[in-house]
């Protein structure tokens, strides 16, 4: 049995710099952790899970305006736009009309501060509320109306690697498949497709970004993301509703760190038997077999 | 006056403001929004020019911790 990653595909890529950095849509990350802000008991919580995450990318949503309530506090009080690229969702949307509406809403919004990712959107076209699972027709239609439109589109896509490359062919920015359903803490549960996910969309093309979304639970899911080759990987309420968000926060920075020098050292293939890690020759005793 | 839908309730308004007009009788001109009217994204730039109508649908919104 052995790893079944190629390696010829899927070969690490080191910037000229010499730093470990990936772009999107021309911009330059260090940090391969992109972080929601949603479900945080405070904003307090959540600026302080970023700054101990080192994130550079947030993700947002975009909601009605309370009409009677102006005295509520807003989230960008919180996350500086020119510090953090702020990534605007379309959460909540079930058809690719709404979902185009929300996008252009959120880039409106963040058009007036001087974000990065203003023309960015976190696709999210949904099938159903109780998996959260992307419709793929829907999210496909969507996808082609956003790019014709100047959008940079990342799309929230499922692990099915066919999906994953129309999403790409229709110009989206980056494909990110589900780990598991959306806050379901369960980990990467289908390895297989994801790495032939990996393999298609990185084919001939090694830059191009393709990011795990949602499903993580702990560090070591967001580890086990990047050493098969994941750009960067995007959770929210593994942190968020962690019991202490902030530690939380600091051990997926170390996940992420982990797994991506795991990909780029190359490990070992698998292997049914063992393999004696002290020389063979010059025992002292006799084989038993 | 006129009546119009905002974030899903009427409201009656004075006849001839712009969105402008309307976000500050809202309190809202300062504020990080985006308003949208009749499913037409209002870029802000146009907020001074455009009247709200009668019957008109709007829909403010800004932005909120999500994932």
């Amino acid at each position: 049995m052995t790893d079944s990653i190629s390696e010829e595909r899927c070969q690490p890529v080191v910037a000229s710099t010499g730093l470990d950095e990936f772009c999107i849509a021309g911009h330059t990350f260090q940090s391969r952790l992109i972080l929601g802000s949603g479900k945080y008991d405070s904003f307090e919580a959540m600026r302080e899970s970023f700054e101990v995450a080192e994130t550079q990318c947030v993700t947002i949503a975009v909601r009605r305006e309370r009409l009677h309530d102006s005295s509520g506090r807003n989230i960008l009080d919180f996350v500086d736009p020119k510090r953090f690229v702020l990534l605007p969702n379309t959460a909540g949307c079930y058809d690719a009309e709404t979902a185009v509406r929300c996008a252009k809403m959120g880039r409106e919004i963040l058009r007036g501060l001087e974000n990065p990712g203003a023309d960015w959107v976190k696709l999210e076209v949904l099938g159903d509320s109780r998996s959260l699972l992307p419709d793929p027709i829907e999210l496909l239609k969507a996808t082609e109306t956003l790019v014709k439109q100047g959008f940079q589109v990342l799309c929230y896509s499922s692990d099915d690697p066919i999906v994953a490359r129309r999403l790409k062919d229709a110009g989206a920015t980056s494909v990110m498949p589900a780990g598991s359903p959306i806050g379901s803490g369960l980990g990467i549960i289908n390895r297989n497709s994801l790495q032939i996910i990996l393999e298609d969309l990185k084919h001939g093309d090694p830059q191009y970004p393709v990011i795990i979304d949602a499903g993580v639970g702990t560090a070591s899911d967001v580890a086990v993301a990047m050493e098969l080759g994941f750009d960067a990987v995007l959770l929210n309420t593994a942190v968020a509703r962690a019991k202490d968000p902030i530690r939380m926060a600091e051990a997926m920075k170390y996940g992420v760190r982990a797994g991506r020098l795991a990909y780029q050292g190359g490990r070992i293939p698998m292997s049914r038997y063992a393999s004696a890690s002290s020389p063979e020759v010059g025992v002292i005793s006799k084989r038993n077999r | 006056m006129i009546e119009v839908t905002i974030n899903g309730k009427k409201q009656a308004c004075e006849e001839g403001l712009t969105i402008a007009n309307l976000l500050d009788s809202l309190g809202m001109a300062s504020r990080a929004i985006a308003v949208e009217i009749n499913q037409q994204i209002q870029p802000r730039d146009t907020h001074c020019l455009v009247e709200v109508n009668d019957g008109d649908i709007l829909e403010i919104v800004t932005l909120v911790g999500g994932g």
